[in-house]
């Protein structure tokens, strides 16, 4: 309970914040917030078009998420991410039946997520490397790989600015307005991870590790194993964020500046912190972003800019990081707290 | 074989940000304090830097603006993870996307452009005579100011005790609260002049990526360096050459024999992965590192 309100008051804050910022810069909050929340939920197309924004981060959230019940700062998301688009659009190089092209583009952009977390888990259970390192290398890696593959080998012949288009057959399906069949990933993949971590063995290892590795340890559990597993999930999953930002959602391609793929993979830290690292509080996280993304569509035109969203995510990541400070608001007598303590 | 030495003044030049970012870091491990948040102290001091400069026309009290702006930021991390004991690594990320949004809605609202170009006018002048950037000469005085410091005076004992064993420190009266938000403020404050340094004297402009993982880099330092700010100033040579050697084939045509330009970028990143996993031996970092304390 205590946790919800917290992710409540994270929120709230960084919604107050974005206010003052765009008060000082004499711009209207209220009218600002107003048309973001109308432009977000106001219509069914509008929720579709959240829905639809809402479905990557969720994989990237969880990618966050299920690092950080094994004990991991996985920040890598956004490397594993981009792969994973440019990788599933890459399938659209060769043809196959309708929908078993589809298949077969997650199954590889899947890999590739996979085989871009591994580095992470050898360089950290080999030589010690901490995983903040090295995933903030692999992602610029990522990112210079993806642009040279992005401009160079797969850019549209005739429109210079994205690459070609997918494929038909490896499209996720229409649903209604911007939201395709795409939310089939999203879902599945954040009640996977739950029933995962909560009621199969090798996921309780991966929580046992991130609760106490020692312990996990003299249990009998291997450490690595659960690291690697972690790890690996945590790439699949991300990369399947880029897979369905290309394969479920309008251009279908991805733009020369990557400008469609964007920060979907950092977004997801905020997504898991606001769930609090559990694949459902995930959905819910993710829906908020989800409406910030697509009120800021609608922000943009009234003289905000979209960056506006990121400081608001900023100051939710902050607040999140010092869950003491909300206590201190509701003015918890002293004594009580330490009987807690003592306690627990 | 040319390449390889004509890289070697830009690297001098590099070498600036992921040393002083490191160093000063390496003084706020010692306090028991992670800040990850280097990233967006850079991208935030950069521009704030540029901003007073360009509106007072005096690059040193530009400078100044970006080593106010890295030690109020270090200040509000130290807080954070001090006084409110919160979770270190979650603040670091809060203030990079901080830095991240608030930079990018700071360009387009004051120049409307995400990356303008700084003026000569705001530019940091060259040491008359030497040819060579007052910061490369700073640098090197600032490790071995923060070396003698940390290992060779009270204070510095003071703040290596409270990063190790706080409650010892405590019990003896060393004031524990108090030396680590001094070593976080002095972290975020160099962190600050390498941001200055990113915007007035290198890159010459402001974006939300300006440091481009420059703040990572410097975490990497950090490790390399096993927590000794002398070793911190040869990694940052290091890491500052392979940085120095994708800015210089990429933007000097023919240089790099055909290889895409977006390969060329990469080896700063490559380059960082590859001597951070052959560094030989690990870094023993003091114990209550990340660490809140909190008095029985």
């Amino acid at each position: 309970m205590r946790a919800v309100l917290e992710s409540l008051v994270a929120l709230a804050l960084g919604v107050l914040v974005g206010a003052a910022v765009m008060a000082a810069w004499g711009r209207d909050p209220w009218a600002a917030y107003a048309a973001l929340f109308t432009g977000a939920l106001g219509n069914a197309r509008a929720l579709a078009s959240t829905l639809s924004r809402a479905l990557p981060l969720v994989l990237t959230g969880l990618t966050f998420a299920v690092g950080a019940r094994a004990g991991l700062f996985n920040i890598g998301a956004q490397g594993q991410m981009l792969l994973g688009a440019v990788v599933a659009l890459s399938c659209g190089l060769f043809s196959l039946p309708a929908g078993l092209h589809l298949a077969v583009a997650l199954a590889l952009a899947g890999l590739a997520g996979a085989l871009w977390a591994l580095p992470v888990a050898l360089l950290k259970l080999g030589r010690g490397v901490n995983e903040v390192i090295s995933t903030i290398m692999l992602n610029w890696i990522a990112h210079w790989l993806t642009l040279y593959l992005v401009v160079q080998k797969l850019s549209d012949r005739v429109v210079g600015q994205r690459t070609f288009t997918a494929p038909l057959g490896m499209r996720f399906p229409p649903l209604y307005g911007e939201l395709t069949w795409s939310f089939l990933v999203s879902l599945g993949t954040a009640l996977f991870l739950f029933w995962f971590l909560w009621y199969h063995r090798q996921g309780y290892e991966v929580r046992a590790v991130g609760l106490n590795p020692k312990a996990a340890r003299a249990a009998g559990i291997s450490v690595p194993r659960a690291l690697l597993v972690a790890l690996l999930l945590g790439g699949v999953s991300a990369a399947w964020a880029g897979a369905i930002q290309v394969l479920g959602r309008f251009p279908y391609a991805i733009t020369s500046d990557l400008a469609n793929l964007g920060t979907l993979g950092f977004d997801g830290i905020a997504v898991a912190l606001i769930g609090r690292n559990h694949p459902l509080g995930i959905l819910g996280g993710a829906f908020f972003f989800g409406v910030l993304a697509t009120g800021a569509a609608r922000m943009g035109l009234r003289g905000v800019p979209l960056e506006m969203i990121q400081i608001v995510q900023g100051v939710i990541v902050v607040a999140m990081a010092a869950p003491e400070a909300l206590r201190l608001l509701r003015r918890v007598p002293l004594p009580i707290r330490k009987k807690e303590e003592v306690a627990a | 074989m040319n390449t390889l030495l004509q890289v070697f003044p830009v690297a001098l030049r590099a070498m600036v940000p992921i040393t002083l970012a490191a160093v000063g870091e390496v003084f706020g491990e010692w306090a028991g304090v992670v800040n990850i948040g280097l990233e967006g102290i850079l991208t935030l001091s950069a521009f704030l830097a540029a901003v007073v400069s360009w509106a007072t026309e005096s690059p040193l009290l530009g400078v100044l603006a970006g080593l106010l702006t890295g030690a109020l930021i270090g200040l509000f991390h130290g807080l954070v993870s001090v006084k409110l004991r919160g979770n270190q690594i979650i603040s670091g990320v809060g203030i990079n996307l901080l830095g991240m949004g608030a930079v990018g809605f700071g360009a387009w609202a004051l120049w409307g452009a995400k990356s303008p170009m700084l003026d000569r006018r705001f530019w940091i002048p060259e040491v008359p005579g030497l040819g060579v950037s007052p910061f490369v000469l700073l640098t090197p005085a600032l490790a071995l100011l923060t070396w003698g410091l940390l290992f060779h005076t009270a204070l510095g004992l003071r703040v290596r005790a409270v990063g190790e064993n706080p409650m010892s420190a405590d019990v003896v009266g060393v004031p524990v609260e108090r030396l680590r938000l001094f070593a976080v403020v002095y972290g975020g404050a160099l962190a600050g002049l390498a941001g200055a340094f990113l915007s007035l004297d290198w890159l010459h402009t402001v974006s939300a990526t300006l440091p481009a993982g420059r703040g990572f880099i410097a975490l990497a330092n950090v490790v390399f360096s096993k927590l000794n700010p002398l070793l911190a100033l040869l990694g940052g040579f290091l890491f500052g050459y392979f940085d120095a050697l994708g800015i210089q084939l990429a933007s000097v045509a023919g240089l790099s024999g055909g290889v895409p330009y977006q390969f060329i970028r990469m080896i700063p990143y490559g380059a960082t992965l590859l001597v951070v996993a052959l560094a030989i031996g690990r870094a023993r970092f003091p114990k209550a590192l990340g660490q809140p304390y909190r008095r029985e």
